[in-house]
């Protein structure tokens, strides 16, 4: 394998690592130094982890909601604050 | 978690937090939620609802991304397919240290539909993909709760 690819690979995996950190909650914290790749994925596994319980969750919610509420006199109040530009 | 516009997104990040397709997520979602309380009876579980509430989460997501991603792709099969939609909860107990970048990687490709056959450099494209997916979703769900919320508490007069 010729040197230069890899090193190209390690440019393109330390970029697409860069995004990820981007992504997650505590990145936003400005001048955070980067993490290493281990701790990088072990933090990316937990938030994707958290957002599934976060749909769980409000899964759950909405259910209850639709139980007691009717949808169709709040859908326009609904359609409002989602397609509000 | 910090709550976060669903039209705006987020101040900092504007461009990458939400998905390209939030809209189309948005409507998807809206219509299949409307048909599961139009056919929820009363003797419905609340269970069986909200099964099928995270379901039509999940559809949306993957019929918005459609074909373009593997992630989607790969969703996609697992929703026609009629199986239980099933993610890793807990961290895996493993007895070897999970210490090297490889091992977290794996446990990565088990989280994110369709991992177990990317490789490293497409498994972090798609994996930052299905990020902002799911944070999209999540902020729609929660707009929709928030508003039907509100609405019973402010119904608007006709």
């Amino acid at each position: 394998m010729s040197s230069r690819r890899s090193r190209i690979s390690e440019e393109e995996i330390a970029e697409l690592l860069s995004k990820l950190q981007s992504l997650l909650p505590e990145a936003r914290r400005r001048g955070a130094s980067r993490a290493s790749a281990a701790k990088l994925l072990k933090e990316t596994c937990n938030y994707i982890r958290s957002l599934h319980r976060e749909v769980d969750d409000l899964s759950d919610r909405l259910s209850e909601m639709m139980a007691t509420m009717d949808l169709d006199s709040a859908q326009a109040e609904i359609i409002r604050s989602l397609f509000r530009p | 978690m910090e709550s976060k516009s669903f039209t705006t997104g987020n101040r900092d990040n504007p461009n990458t937090d939400l998905h390209g397709s939030k809209n189309m997520m948005a409507s998807h979602f809206l219509r299949a939620l409307f048909r599961i309380q139009q056919t929820s009876t009363s003797s419905s579980s609340f269970a069986g609802r909200s099964r099928r509430i995270r379901r039509a989460a999940y559809a949306s997501m993957a019929y918005s991304a459609g074909a373009r991603r593997a992630w989607s792709r790969a969703l996609l099969r697992k929703l026609r397919s009629r199986a239980r939609l099933r993610f890793p909860r807990r961290l895996s107990r493993t007895a070897r240290p999970q210490r090297r970048d490889m091992d977290q990687a794996q446990v990565l490709r088990k989280l994110v539909p369709g991992g177990p056959s990317m490789d490293y450099c497409k498994l972090l494209e798609e994996t930052a993909d299905y990020i902002r997916c799911l944070t999209t979703q999540v902020r729609l769900m929660q707009t929709v709760m928030d508003s039907i919320s509100s609405y019973a508490h402010h119904p608007m007069i006709p």
